[in-house]
């Protein structure tokens, strides 16, 4: 077993123990804006799309790689902001125990 | 020089990330958290043009404009109760994507003096399967999300059999490709069969257990971007891939704990085939009165109320009833009621749809509670609301062995003084069970579309 291909194990093994612990105090409250957020996160494939868009690796490997980056940033750019909208909304009780804001 | 800035680039993302996971543990700091995340992702990708290979520029900034216009305009455009079908469709996003990078990756080095290292070639491989197989699943969750494919799952003989057939397919397809990284047509047929996976494998599973498929084909986005991580030895990838990943996994756990499923049940089950048939020619013939409520008799009981509890469903989404809802929960509330909202982890169609919609109307989320904190307050309760949900109160599920959902953690509804069920129709629910509550003495049934009734109810209660 080579030892770059160890090391990603590494990685990829505490980095999901680390994403369990985290996430599981993650309130049910807040599970849309996770799945939203950590979505624009996984769109970190967009840095594996730009050098397959920008390295002349040929012309069908400029398009597939034109369309990635597209798809990635799509969701990068969308997720981050729609995460954003959402987390906006959740307010609390405003002072006084009084409900916050109109309906 | 330059190009030892991008490893430096990709650490920083990976603490931002973490950081944005860990601060979405309180609505407080969840904000800046999602703040900390998009920089993270612009260090990486400026880090990432620093790249020697990448010369050509055009591509890339058509790419990223073309892609921040779709993406902004999707972010702001899309209605709260769409929220499912966008996070289909970005989860098929991402799918495309992670794929598309191992195709361009795999045809550049397959012509690199030295071939492609085997556990590269796994990687590679794994990547455009869990790829194209998140992209049809995406597609195919969005169209039953949408009306576009049939919500009721699709079955047909031996469908079981032709899933698992293609899965050990690919997995020999796999071995074969890293014994022999040179042979083009195996590595390709992986990716068709990641296709046809995708659609074959969502396709038998209902409207209502889109919770659990949403949150595995989260799941496996995360993998693929790990895989892609793998592929080209980059850390930032493996790390964000891995925190999607167990993120996904443990929804989907979370989801069919709360059906009481297991995931085998909830992939090849079918859920809600069986005798709706049989329910629904029992429904009329039976001898059950159903206490159906004027909107003046619902507004009385509901204006004497001390304390009331909310449940809302997934009808609550479609009739997009969260204002008028919380429209009538205020007025209440100046009648010196107490007002809580109850959310089941499956309501809605995708994990903590309801509480989204809530939030949108204004609702203070220290008055929406889980299952377990507020299941033993109904038997306290003068009025329970139901706006269009329905297993999530069904007494079966506590009392009837023989209901398909015995054993599902339900809320105390029928303990609770009165019921009130606000429902489009008395048409059985989505998986075709009968629900006892609807016949209880003391329910009342205001059938209709749920926002046109509440408006009614906020209307009669002003007078």
């Amino acid at each position: 077993m080579s030892n770059e291909l160890l090391f990603g194990l590494y990685i990829f093994v505490l980095a999901g123990f680390l994403g369990h612990h985290v996430i599981s105090k993650v309130p049910p409250l807040l599970h849309t804006p996770l799945m939203a957020g950590t979505n624009a996160i996984s769109g970190i494939s967009l840095v594996g799309s730009l050098v397959a868009a920008g390295a002349e690796y040929g012309t069908l490997a400029t398009i597939l790689g034109f369309v990635a980056v597209t798809c990635a940033t799509i969701n990068t750019v969308g997720g981050f902001l729609i995460t954003d909208r959402m987390l906006r909304m959740f307010k609390k009780r405003g002072p006084g125990g009084k409900p916050g804001g109109k309906p | 020089m330059i190009e030892s800035l991008i490893p430096v680039s990709y650490l920083i993302a990976s603490v931002c990330f973490i950081l944005t996971l860990q601060l979405l543990s309180s609505p407080k700091h969840a904000r800046l958290g999602n703040l900390l995340g998009s920089f993270g992702m612009l260090v990486a990708v400026l880090g990432t043009l620093l790249h020697f290979e990448i010369v050509e520029y055009r591509w890339i900034a058509a790419g990223l404009i073309l892609g921040s216009l779709i993406g902004s305009s999707m972010a702001i455009w899309i209605p709260m109760t769409k929220m499912p079908e966008r996070i289909a469709l970005s989860h098929c996003f991402g799918g495309l994507a992670a794929a598309l990078v191992g195709l361009v990756e795999y045809m550049h080095r397959i012509h690199l003096p030295g071939g492609i290292p085997r556990f590269v070639m796994a990687a590679l491989a794994l990547e455009v399967f869990l790829g194209f197989l998140t992209f049809t699943g995406s597609l195919m969750a969005f169209g039953k999300l949408q009306g576009l494919i049939t919500g009721a799952p699709v079955t047909y003989k031996g469908q079981n059999a032709t899933n698992i057939g293609l899965f050990v397919t690919a997995l020999v397809l796999l071995v074969l490709v890293v014994a022999n990284p040179g042979w083009g047509v195996l590595f390709y047929a992986m990716g068709v069969i990641g296709l046809a996976v995708g659609v074959l494998a969502v396709l038998p599973i209902g409207g209502a257990d889109m919770p659990v498929v949403i949150s595995l084909l989260n799941s496996y986005a995360g993998l693929a971007a790990a895989a892609t991580g793998f592929a080209l030895g980059n850390y930032v990838l493996i790390i964000a891939g891995a925190l999607d990943g167990t993120s996904g996994f443990l929804l989907s756990l979370k989801m069919s704990q709360a059906m009481n499923r297991s995931f085998r049940n909830v992939l090849f089950g079918a859920f809600g085939t069986g005798d709706s048939t049989g329910v629904a020619a029992a429904g009329p013939g039976g001898a059950v009165a159903v206490n159906q409520a004027s909107v003046e008799d619902a507004s009385e009981v509901l204006g004497a109320a001390q304390a009331v509890i909310v449940v809302p469903g997934y009808g609550m989404a479609v009739s997009q009833a969260q204002h008028a809802l919380r429209e009538l929960a205020v007025l209440l509330e100046g009648k010196g009621a107490t007002v809580k909202y109850a959310v089941h982890p499956v309501a809605g169609r995708m994990p903590g749809h309801m509480n989204v919609l809530l939030a949108e109307a204004n609702v203070p989320y220290d008055q929406i509670f889980d299952l377990d904190d507020i299941n033993d307050e109904f038997a306290r309760t003068d009025v329970v609301l139901v706006v269009g949900a329905n297993d999530v109160v069904n007494p079966a599920a506590k009392n009837n062995p023989g209901s398909p959902i015995y054993g599902m953690p339900v809320f105390n509804v029928d303990q609770a003084r009165a019921v009130m069920v606000l429902k489009r129709s008395m048409n059985p629910g989505f998986a075709g069970i009968e629900n006892e509550l609807f016949v209880q003495p003391n329910t009342m049934m205001v059938l209709g579309d749920a926002k046109a009734t509440l408006r009614e109810l906020s209307g009669a209660l002003k007078h």
